[in-house]
Order: structure tokens, then sequence, then C-alpha cells
């Protein structure tokens, strides 16, 4: 039976309550009657052997590459970058898939006889991996036979010994990547592919870019001509990457480009009521949800935290292309879409979405306000094609118990964004102008992101740049069950429970408002009409 | 006569200390050694020449008074002070009798050379630098190092005192009663904002540590009489916070953001436990100059953490007996200097700083005149209270960051003026 697609149901008096996301946590909510509630599509069909899918892929090169194995000789410069920490949501069970992608790559340059291989993770200003995410991420067997070595590197946007200026587009953009990636005979990139922003062109230039590149794309205006960002077509921040990936190509870096998109079996078995619709859930998953809803009231957040970042997903390969990048990912989008697009009629003047405890800034690590804010006004907001799910001047209602604390090992500048820069304004615009370079030039974080596992100073600008579009469009955005203190100090008002949030909503909208309730994860991205 | 009395009475001051302990700041008066008494005007200190009766018409509540009633004031003071006294000497009030009679004054309230008939003056108070006399248990007054710690003068909390005509400063006409009350923490904040220098303050990073009056007064005079090129402000309550920014802060932080504050406003490097790298322990640079306007044990440690070496500490708040770490202090050859009242304040050669009236040698009173009526610090007295509801005028005091307060004072004017007063018509 082919899986169901995504499903829009309006909501009766017989629709049982709906699980919100609630951080670490989940909370039941009833919806007015007449709300529309928006489920996943069920989880497409995984590739039967993803490990033979790579192959084949490897072979059969879409656009006009070469198979991968012609491509390499003995003697040459072979990089392989690959996706770091941030993907996937949530980290998946072992093997993952840039295990498996990396390990076939490399049976096939140990056949060619490439001997001068080295690895790259492509940071861009995100923090460096942990070993053990390395581990994981790669498998023991890759991890031990490079690591040792030297030749299991992490992109440093702030090493000028190792960053090349390529040139800058027709639209005045610096170039600047990775030097050894630049000077490779080949440079492998691969990808995982969660959402349709990911890939393509922004690989390359994202993931192995410095600042001084990155910042001609990572801004508000970008961002606030991206509609979305996760359409591609309608994105600045993808025109922008392109142009800087026909630039990388014209310059004469040779990337081979294998990505891999996942399907929607996001979470294991105990936690399977999150991905059902829940007038479908058996007995099992109403035990499931009572126990764990239960567990976690008594449960420290400390731990909780702990517990939930301890999930493996159990995500399936749904789909793995290679070759040239614009074909590949012409491909891969389409991929993406097949599993997580809903088609959704007419936008609405409330939309509303429970906020998890994960987003990709916050793995192992703590899900501080600024990035509930990204998580819900960045990501959230922007799973759409053709419209925003909420129509202008509308109210996004998050659910997100969005706690004061910060990670300093990992968000060391984040901190001081919060707590100096937020303070004073929440505009993008004129936190970018007056702030962002400071953040990005001061030392102590460069240090910090260099030799810690610290993000970048700048990190937390893009954060709230991510959140420009919602900021602009919305009429207010209002957070149920949060820290008050840290929701004001975002700009949102905090409310304590839904009913009074959407009574605060319909003093922005009109009484009797059209509500929408985002249910994810599993992902999915609406295809607004 | 209605005064409050402070008498050495160890078991109520000991009860004192033990309720601020257990209840909080403030809490203790009503077991310890203040009461109200109707209390005779001492006769004249000395032969009475050059003193004049003071009527006051606001007395302020200071974060000393407070310490003392807490009883968590140093002993030090012990040999320097004489009982009973009456408190108060933060005030505005009205002269009675003499060729003075009737004027509006505001009181320096350090009992130096002059008023004690010292002759001649020590070289402090030659040079005019009452707040370092060195006579202050000498002369022909009793043991006391100000107005409202001395027996014989009587203190501000009452319906009169004496002040000596080198203490006195005519109000003008067009200053309130609200702002004129303010000259002495001003003046305080004055001489603790400029004990630096004008030149080692022009361009310097500062960090102003506390935000009651002293802090505030710190930031507002550091804005009128110098040229830092930053000022961060650490305060705790939002009102608090509101007033450093509108006195004129560049950026304001809670305690517990204050090492992150200065360092982002100085730049440079912090240093981290190793194993949380990022967890900020202590700064590598820091300020150029911090304000210490708290006087605590935490507040010095904090100064210390986020002075740059060879910065400088000026500590504006009374401290006691403190135990801290003094090892950063040597190793970053950190200078720690105490600020204490008043006196005149020095003009840098180059002219920058030291007020709208120019530079050169200035009275600190006479630019405190000149910085509550510029800066509005009038607006700063939140409360006031009969003499009859000291306690609760006193526990507001201790709590007045929290409760949202800046300056409690007292109110001696007669009821029916009380309620209907209005800036200035007291002139």
């Amino acid at each position: 039976m082919s899986p169901r697609p995504g499903l829009v149901l309006e909501v009766d008096r017989s629709t049982p309550d709906t699980l919100f996301w609630h951080g670490e946590s989940f909370r039941m909510e009833r919806l007015p009657v007449g709300s529309r509630i928006i489920y996943p599509a069920e989880s497409v069909a995984p590739l039967a052997d993803p490990d033979a899918a790579i192959r084949h892929a490897l072979d059969n090169p879409l656009g006009d590459s070469p198979p991968l194995r012609a491509l390499l000789q003995p003697g040459m410069r072979l990089t392989i970058a690959f996706d770091d920490v941030s993907l996937p949501l949530p980290p998946m069970k072992a093997p993952d898939v840039r295990q498996r992608v990396i390990e076939a790559v490399l049976d096939v340059a140990a056949e060619a006889g490439v001997d001068d291989v080295v690895l790259v993770a492509a940071l861009a200003l995100h923090r460096r991996m942990t070993d053990d995410e390395l581990r994981h991420a790669l498998g023991r067997r890759v991890f031990d036979a490079f690591a040792p070595h030297g030749l299991l590197t992490q992109h440093d946007a702030e090493d000028p010994s190792n960053l090349v200026h390529l040139g800058a587009t027709d639209e005045g953009e610096d170039v600047e990547i990775n030097k050894r990636a630049a000077e490779s005979d080949l440079l492998v990139y691969v990808n995982i592919n969660l959402v349709p922003m990911d890939g393509g062109h922004k690989s390359v230039a994202t993931g192995l870019a410095s600042y001084r590149s990155l910042r001609h794309h990572h801004n508000v205006r970008t961002m606030q001509h991206s509609r979305s960002f996760m359409d591609q077509h309608r994105s600045e921040l993808h025109s922008s990457n392109w142009r800087m990936g026909r630039l990388i190509r014209d310059a004469g870096v040779k990337v081979f480009q294998i990505e891999t998109t996942l399907n929607n079996n996001t979470f294991p078995d105990q936690f399977g009521f999150l991905q059902k619709r829940e007038w479908e859930w058996s007995w099992r998953d109403r035990a499931g949800y009572l126990a764990t809803a239960r567990a976690l009231e008594r449960t420290p957040a400390t731990l909780a935290r702990s517990i939930f970042h301890s999930i493996r997903s159990p995500h399936e390969m749904s789909s793995v292309q290679a070759g040239e990048v614009e074909a590949v990912h012409e491909r891969t989008t389409a991929n993406i879409y097949r599993q997580q697009l809903v088609q959704v009629s007419g936008q609405t003047d409330v939309l509303t979405m429970g906020l998890p405890y994960i987003c990709p800034y916050n793995v192992n690590s703590i899900m501080n306000p600024i990035l509930v804010a990204c998580l819900g006004l960045g990501y959230f907001f922007n799973m759409y094609r053709g419209k925003p799910l909420v129509r202008e001047g509308g109210v996004l209602i998050m659910r997100h118990p969005t706690p004061w604390a910060f990670n300093p090992v990992h968000h060391p500048s984040y901190i001081d964004f919060f707590e100096q820069v937020l303070a004073e304004t929440t505009d993008p615009a004129e936190l970018e102008a007056k702030y962002e370079e400071s953040f990005a030039t001061d030392p102590w974080y460069i240090h910090l992101y260099r030799t810690g596992n610290a993000y970048h100073g700048v990190h937390p600008f893009y954060m709230w740049y991510w959140c420009a579009h919602a900021l602009q469009h919305l009429g207010a955005v209002i957070v149920v069950g949060g820290d008050r203190r840290a929701v004001r100090r975002l700009g949102f008002k905090p409310a304590s429970t839904l009913s009074d949030a959407l009574e605060m909503a319909s003093d922005v909208v009109g009484p009797d408002p059209s509500i929408t309730h985002v249910h994810m994860p599993p992902i999915l991205m609406a295809d607004v009409e | 006569m209605r005064a409050l009395l402070f008498e050495r009475n160890v078991p109520r001051f000991a009860a004192a200390r033990v309720a601020a302990a257990l209840a909080g700041s403030g809490k203790g008066v009503g077991v310890g050694p203040l009461r109200l008494a109707d209390v005779e005007l001492p006769r004249p200190p000395g032969a009475g020449e050059g003193w004049h009766v003071v009527r006051p018409i606001l007395s302020g509540i200071c974060g000393s008074d407070i310490a003392t009633l807490d009883g968590h004031s140093s002993r030090y003071f012990e040999q320097i002070v004489s009982f009973p006294f009456v408190p108060g000497h933060e005030v505005v009030g009205t002269v009675e009798g003499g060729r003075l009679d009737g004027r509006r004054v505001v009181v320096e309230p350090v009992l130096g050379c002059l008023a004690r008939g010292i002759d001649p003056p020590c070289a402090a108070c030659r040079e005019g630098r009452k707040g370092s006399c060195a006579q202050l248990s000498f002369g022909h007054l009793k043991p006391g190092l100000q107005t409202g710690y001395c027996a014989d003068t009587g203190g501000a909390w009452s319906q009169g005192f004496w002040a000596h005509q080198s203490q006195l400063h005519e109000v003008p006409a067009d200053l309130s009663d609200e702002a004129a009350v303010m000259v002495e923490p001003a003046a305080c904040a004055v001489h603790a904002a400029l004990s630096p220098g004008t030149d080692a303050l022009d361009h310097a990073r500062v960090v102003v540590l506390g935000a009651g009056t002293l802090g505030l007064g710190v930031i507002a005079a550091l804005r009128r009489f110098a040229s830092p090129a930053e000022i961060l402000a650490v305060a705790k309550h939002p009102d608090q916070r509101s007033w450093a920014r509108t006195l004129g802060a560049t950026t304001v932080v809670e305690p517990d953001e204050v090492r992150r504050g200065v360092r982002r406003q100085a730049g440079g490097m912090a240093i981290s436990a190793s194993d949380h790298p990022g967890q900020l322990r202590r700064l590598a640079g820091g300020a150029d100059i911090v304000y210490d306007c708290v006087g605590s044990a935490s507040s010095i440690e904090e100064s210390l953490a986020v002075t740059r070496p060879g910065g400088l500490i000026v500590l504006v708040g009374m401290p006691g007996t403190v135990r801290i770490d003094l090892a950063p202090l040597w190793q970053r050859e950190i200078s720690l200097a105490g600020a204490y009242a008043y006196g005149v304040e020095e003009a840098s050669a180059t002219g920058n700083g030291v007020g709208g009236n120019g530079t050169g040698r200035r009275t600190t009173f006479n630019m405190a005149l000149e910085l509550v009526a510029a800066a509005d610090l009038g607006r700063l007295v939140s409360a006031r209270y009969p003499l009859d509801c000291f306690a609760e005028a006193i526990e507001h005091a201790a709590a007045a960051g929290r409760r949202g307060a800046v300056k409690v004072v007292f109110d001696l004017r007669p009821a029916r003026l009380r309620d209907h007063s209005v800036r200035g018509s007291r002139t």
C-alpha cells in the first residue's frame, strides 16, 4: 500500500485533542472547531538496498558529469566534504548516510589508486564536531583511518592560510572557500538533504565558505527577499549561492555532488505516536503517550534534554543522486517534495505550531531562546511554497518552554547577543548595521570557534536574520508556556495557555479568526494555493 | 523637638544586626538602637560663633545610614562618631536666626577643621579637601566624621540641628527641594567620578557597578564633567536600568551579565575553565576604570574580574569588613582607591571636563548644585515619609531598588505643606 499523502483536517466536535510539541515535552490541545490541522505525509518507501543505490548513483551520474570512477586517477588530490552535525534531525541511527556514501566513495577511490584523500566537515560558521559526533557520522572505520593522520579536517572559516578567494560574482559577491577543497583535482560533496533549502550550489558556496563570502547572502535583505528560502526558485539566498556556485565551477573547481534524501520515519517505535494522526492512535500509542508525558512531568529539564538528545532517528534513505550539481539538485528537490509537500488551500489568520527540542544548531545542546525564534519564525514559518501559511499581518503562536538558558561552550556569542543586542533592539536591520561586524570580528569568539566547539560569533545574527521575513510579515508572535522574560526579550508576547494566546491573537487579527495548526515534525512543506 | 536618636546600646545593636540578617536589610529598626524622641536642640558647639540652626525640609536616607541601622557598618568608625547621635546628612533646610535667617541651604556635612575650630587647619582642609580632614576626633566638637554622626551637632533626621557656616551652601531659588536634597549624594558622586582625574577619564571605558543613588549620580557626573568613551552600567532592577540609560550609560547590563558585557565593551579575550571554553571566568583585558558603587565583597571581586591590567577600581559604596582574593589586584597591577565625600575638583591641563562652567578648581558642592539642576536629579526622589513613619521609610529605602525607588527621604515640612508640596514652592 502506498504511503498516504499529507492531510489537511478540519477540526469538528469529534476531533480528538491535538498533540503539540513543547520542547522536551508535549501538550494535548483542543483547537477550536473549524480550525485546520496540516499533517505530514506518511513515510515514503525507503531504498531497498541503499548501498547498491549509492554505487549505482556514483556509476550513473546526472547531468554532464562522468561517473565517479572516471574522475579518479592515481596521484590526484581528492577532497570529500560532508554535511556537519546539523543534519539530519534527530541524528540518525548508525550507519549514518554519510558513512554509507563516503565508504562507497573511498572504495571507488581506492580501486582507482587515489591515495591523497582528505575529508572536510563542511561547517561554514557552525561549531566544530566532537570526535564522537564525527565517529557517528562517518563510522568507526573511516574515522580511524583518517583522523589519526590529520586527514579528517573541519573547515575553518577563520584560517586565512586555508582559504582562497576565487573572485567575485557579477553582483559583487566575494567567493572565498576552503583552499584544500578548491585546489583539489576533485571535490566530492556528500549531502543529507533534509529540507528543500539544503544542497545544490549552497553546499560548497556556503558549507566551505568564509564570513567574507557568507555575508553576501546571510543578511537581512537576502532573507527578506526569499519567499521562502525553502523554495529555491523564489529564494534570494539560493540565487546568491547559485551565482557563487557557478563562479566556483568556472574557476575550475570540479565538484561531484552527491545528495541523499530521507523519509519521514523520524522517531523510534517508543515515540511512534509522534508521527501518527491522533484519531488513529492505537491503545499502545495512547499508553506510550501517557507514560512519556507523565514521566516527563517529573523529569528535571536537564535530564529530559539528555534523554531527548539521545534519540537516534530511524530515518531511511529514500533517494540518492550524484553528478553535476544542478542536475543532481533538481532531482533531489523533486524527491524531497514527494515526501514533504502538502497541498493547502488558502492562508490563515492564525498559525499555531509546537516546537520540538531540537533544531539544526542545538544538536547535543540547549535550544536557547534565539534558536526557538529561529526554529519557529525561520524554519517552520518558511516551510511553504507559494504563499506563507499565515496571511500578512497574521499571528504566529508557538508552543515552547523557551528557557533563558544557553550552552556557553556551543553558543557563547548567543549569550551576548541575547543579553546585549536584543535588549536594545529586535529589528534585524538595525542590529545588523550596528552590531554584526563587531561580533563577527570579535577575537574571543573567533578563538572559541577555531579551537573549541563554538558557533562563530556572527551566528546568532544569522539566526535572527532567518526570522526576518516572518518578522516583517507577521502582526504578532505569541509564545505559549515560555519563560516570560525570555519571550519578551525576543520581542514576542508570552501566553500561559493556547486559549489565552488565541484571545490575544484576536486582538490583532479580529474576532473569529481562521486558525491553522502545522503538525510537525515529521517535516512537511505547505504548498499554499 | 522631634528627632530620631541613635544610642550606644550594644544589645539593641546586636538585635538589629540579627533581625537584618534574618528578615532583610532595613527590617531591624524596631529592635535596634534608633528611636523617635522628643529632644532639646543641643547647645551650640564651641562658643557658638559661626553656627546656625537648620530646620530640615527634606532629609535623605543613604546607604551608609542603612548599613549603620543594620549593624553592618565597620567598627573602624567607632572612634570617629559620638553617641547619641541623630542621623541624617543629606539635607535641604532653612536657616533659623542670625544673618542667614530664612535662607534655604544644603549642608556639606563633613565636620572638618573649620567646624571644629582648629586653627591652623590640617593640610587637607587648607586645600579644601574636607573629606580628607585628619582631625575628625579633635577640636571643640566631639568625634564625628559628619553631621549626622556627631553628638554635638545633631543631624537632619530631626526638626533641627546645628551647622557651621563653612558647611552651608545657599540653594538657588529655582532649585526644588527635591533637587536640593540630592546635592549631597550628587557631590559624593561628582567627587568619585572625577577622582581618577579627567585625563585618565578621557576616552576611557568605564564600568559603574550598582545603580542606586550613588551609581546613578556617578553616571550623571561622568556625562556632565568628563569624556569617557563608554559607560557600562550594572543595574539589578528594571527601574534602575531605565534610570541608568536616561542619565547617560552607553550600555546597561544586569549583574550576572557584567563580565560578558565588559568583555564586549572592551574587546579582547576572556579566560574560561579549561573544560568549559565559552564559560567566561574572567577577562584577559577589561575596563580602564571601574566604579564600585556597592562596596560588598562580591562587588569588589566582580570589579577585580573586569578591570584591565593597570586599571583602576574606585570604591564609591561604603565597604565594611570583606574577604576577597587580592591575587588579581597584585598580578594585574590594578589600583584600588577609595572615594569619600567631597572637597575640590581639579580640571585637567587640557581643560577636558569639569563642567559646563569651564576648567580649574571648583568645589564639589558647587559642581553638584550644577549637576542636580542640569540632570534634573530631583526626579530620583521617589518617596517621602514623615518622621513618625521612620521604620516604614527605612524599610523602603533598604529595598529601594527592588521597589522601583531611588532616593527615599524624610519630609519635615508641616503636614499641610507636605501634601500640597510643589517643587520650588519653599524658596
